[in-house]
């Protein structure tokens, strides 16, 4: 066993630079709002987070009436409909999950696991959330622009986006991406945070190796948006030059009404490969992050040393790197070279090599360990399975021949939803249950906890299961009716309308999980600084919550990696990342 | 902090030659790059992310020069000034580039007489940079009038393939930003080399950060940047 990278150790090397200078906040204003603290930029980041992410639930709902009981609500037209469906998409993907997990997670997680006592940079992570707010805002407000929110999908393919035709064609897009630009600009300056924060602000002793999986899985999502949301943010601003200055970046020549368009010679190709040259990225910033994240709740509720660290970390950078080369297999159906494709369906397959070794790992970690059905640990496990399932369904996709057939059908809805919509939502969840206690000093109740998690994790199967079978018959995605297609069997429109209740159901059932939110924060069981008796180093913070500078008065020492947990002949079933090596129970491997 | 002693140097541990000693390097305690300072780092990533952001605008240009059927037109004739009635192909776009590359060498003189706490020197090597900086606007907003007089516009020109306008505008309005940018913060951090804010530590006014030499260091940085990507602007949209 040479090369083990969690081997303990009795002394750790000197500080090589000073402290850093911390803000200070005078008054409740600099505390709690215009705070440069990352702990309340976290909560700030959060609540904006799930209170959008409410927005798109009820959207999603909108949807599931129209489609399960077409014709009966009457106020869903099909203009209203592809509203309906692109907002609820941009607001799951970009500003619920990635400003969730980057922000969220980020910020309130990274200075905690790597011993600092704040972000590098506290001003730029102020403005990071106020610019993620103004965003949110901006795109809140064309909901109530003349002709409402753009219509065009969440791909915001031209030239459909600024055709006449489109809904929100006439303000709505123009917001959008407004607000993707200014989204853009506001997480650089909190990625930048981020990165720096990890690379070069970590406490004695804390080594790359040492630290947790959750900031792996964080770090290298931060990086990988920084690289990839510039081709979103040049994909925006030329597609707000084609809508308002008349350019022709993504514009052909069109005909429209009978009457030829000033544009002429664009490539609405071009838009595509930017936007998913951002697109495939994202589904691994927002995966990246809940992998590590999972890798630490079920190390802590199964009280076993995660299995094959080394080789989880390098995971997490294989799939980061990977997903740059594997954009367009989105665009099968768009028209390329074929031996594109080929090449495309080939790095696609490769990104399962790491993410099964991923999943190898976890159940090796559970293998035989000390499992604890806590509420976290019941969404770590779901989320395992569910990620297993969508990610099955994506070698379907990922193939060509496969893909072309099933390409915009309800299938392909089934998967992504499956694979990162319900699977990094079990993460935030589960995550949430298990940060909560330090996050407010309180457990959330659990018996809240676990009805919750139950009518989410089965509703969720019964909602995206069916819809396979759907998509499999053939039935198309973002149709704003399809009961009247002769192919759609009896069954299946009776399944449509099953899916759309279970939505309902699952929907519903997250007002207990805010209301346990809410309850529990003043009136939950008081945690003590570490509940789950967890290894990572933000449960040894002197205060619970965490106070101004996290630590006290000396920064914590790292001495071991995060998960010693049930090490034999260890007084307790975990030792803590800051207790030293001692020489005299160290058992015999 | 106080037991350690943090002035006491600390041997640099003996790394293994090979891909295993850059793992172990990387991932080192504490700093993962040893020399540099938390704005130094923020400032590489930055401008690598940046890379991304001008890499992408001059692919959509190239894409959008392969497949529009408009013939492109010739840069070097579009650029060309007419001088007492002589004809100088891309002679505004040279003397741009050269006044911007030289811009990049009083920045670099200012960042060493920065670490020679040589204050005089160092501002006014920034203002001279500043000024060339300044200078390459001002040459680059009698380009856009001239091609405004000439007809050029975002949706259409005379020349040809109506994308050469747009990408035109776009990419160097894009860049153009960054050089403005670039030269208020040169301007505001000259003042302050110049009012000694960084021999005396004073806070900034924004971040409440401490002043240092260094963020001479970081502005060159992020100046020669925008100078690089200026040549490859050069040589992508005037030479081609």
């Amino acid at each position: 066993m040479v090369d083990i990278p969690h081997e303990a150790s009795e002394s750790a090397p000197p500080a090589e630079i000073e402290e850093m200078e911390l803000p200070h906040a005078h008054g409740w204003w600099s505390t709690y709002v215009f705070s440069q603290d990352a702990k309340v930029i976290a909560v700030q980041y959060a609540a904006t987070a799930l209170a959008i992410g409410a927005v798109a639930l009820v959207l999603s709902w909108l949807i599931r009436m129209q489609l399960g009981f077409p014709g009966v609500f009457t106020f869903i037209d099909a203009e209203r409909y592809y509203q309906f469906i692109t907002m609820h998409g941009m607001i799951m993907v970009v500003y619920l999950l990635t400003a969730l997990f980057l922000g969220g997670f980020g910020n309130y997680l990274i200075p905690l696991m790597v011993g600092a006592r704040d972000m590098v940079f506290p001003y730029a992570n102020m403005l990071s959330y106020w610019i993620y707010l103004l965003a949110v805002i901006v795109l809140v407000a064309s909901f109530f622009v003349p002709g409402g929110p753009t219509g065009a999908g969440w791909t915001l393919y031209p030239p459909q986006a600024i055709l006449s035709n489109t809904p929100g064609q006439q303000g709505g897009i123009v917001l959008m991406l407004v607000s993707l630009i200014l989204f853009i600009a506001g997480f650089t300056m909190g990625g930048l945070n981020y990165t720096v924060t990890v690379l070069q602000a970590r406490t004695r002793g804390m080594t790359l190796m040492r630290m947790p999986l959750t900031v792996w899985g964080i770090f290298v999502a931060t990086i990988m948006a920084l690289l990839a949301f510039p081709a979103l943010f040049v994909a925006a601003v030329m597609m707000l030059f084609d809508k308002l200055l008349g350019t022709s970046f993504f514009m052909p020549t069109l005909v429209e009404f009978g009457e030829q368009m000033s544009y002429g010679g664009g490539s609405p190709i071009l838009f595509q490969h930017l936007f998913w040259f951002f697109g495939h990225p994202e589904v691994y910033i927002v995966a990246l992050p809940a992998f590590g994240i999972v890798s630490d709740l079920i190390s802590t509720h199964a009280r076993r040393n995660i299995f094959g660290y080394r080789m989880m970390v390098w995971a997490i950078v294989i799939i980061g790197a990977l997903s740059f080369i594997v954009w367009a297999h989105h665009m099968y159906v768009s028209g390329m070279n074929p031996y594109f494709g080929f090449f495309f369906a080939t790095t696609t397959l490769i990104i399962a090599v790491p993410t099964a070794i991923k999943v190898y790992n976890w159940v090796l970690t559970l293998w035989r360990g000390d499992i604890h059905f806590t509420p976290p640990m019941l969404f770590a496990l779901a989320f395992i399975v569910t990620f297993v399932n969508g990610g099955l369904s994506g070698l379907f996709l990922g193939n060509v021949v496969v893909d072309v057939p099933l390409s915009d059908t309800m299938f392909v809805v089934a998967h992504f939803h499956m694979v990162m919509g319900v699977a990094p939502i079990l993460v935030i969840f589960g995550a949430i249950y298990h940060w909560y206690p330090k996050v407010t000093g309180r457990m959330l109740d659990d018996t809240m906890a676990k009805f919750h998690f139950w009518v989410t994790f089965l509703g969720a199967y019964l909602i995206f299961f069916p819809m396979h079978y759907i998509g499999l018959m053939g039935a198309p995605r973002r149709y704003f009716e399809s009961s009247d297609i002769m192919f759609m069997p009896e069954s299946a429109i009776g399944l449509n309308a099953f899916i759309s209740i279970m939505a309902f159901i699952v929907g519903f059932a997250q007002i207990v999980f805010v209301f346990n939110l809410l309850w529990s924060w003043k009136h939950g069981k008081d945690a003590g600084s570490n509940p789950w008796r967890a290894t990572s180093l933000e449960w040894q913070t002197p205060q619970t919550p965490p106070g101004h500078g996290n630590w006290g008065k000396e920064l914590p020492v790292v001495y071991r990696w995060a998960y010693d947990y049930s090490v034999p002949g260890a007084a307790e079933d975990f030792i803590p990342q800051n207790q030293p090596a001692t020489v005299t129970h160290e058992a015999p491997a | 902090m106080s037991d350690t002693g943090t002035t006491q140097p600390h041997a640099a541990p003996t790394l293994e030659p090979g891909l295993k000693g850059i793992v172990d390097d990387w991932s080192s305690d504490q700093r993962s790059f040893k020399t540099a300072s938390w704005g130094k780092v923020m400032m590489w990533v930055f401008l690598l992310s940046d890379t991304f952001i001008f890499g992408t605008f001059l692919l959509s240009y190239m894409t959008a020069r392969m497949s529009t059927t408009i013939p492109w037109p010739n840069a070097s004739e579009v650029f060309a000034l007419e001088i007492a009635g002589a004809h100088f192909p891309l002679l505004l776009i040279a003397i741009m580039t050269f006044v911007l590359i030289t811009s990049s060498g009083t920045m670099a003189m200012a960042v060493n007489y920065g670490y020679r706490r040589d204050k005089k020197r160092t501002t006014v090597l920034m203002l001279i940079t500043a000024f060339f900086g300044a200078m390459f606007v001002g040459m680059q907003a009698f380009e856009w009038t001239k091609l405004i007089q000439e007809g050029v516009r975002p949706w259409g020109n005379p020349f040809g393939a109506e994308q050469f306008g747009a990408s035109f505008f776009m990419i160097t309005g894009f860049h153009g930003t960054h050089v403005s940018i670039g030269v208020i913060f040169l301007l505001i951090i000259a003042r302050k080399v110049w009012k000694g804010d960084f021999d005396t530590g004073k806070p900034g006014f924004m971040t409440g950060r401490k002043g240092r030499y260094e963020m001479v260091e970081i502005m060159g940085l992020y100046w020669h940047f925008v100078d690089l990507v200026w040549v490859f602007i050069f040589a992508f949209f005037y030479l081609w």
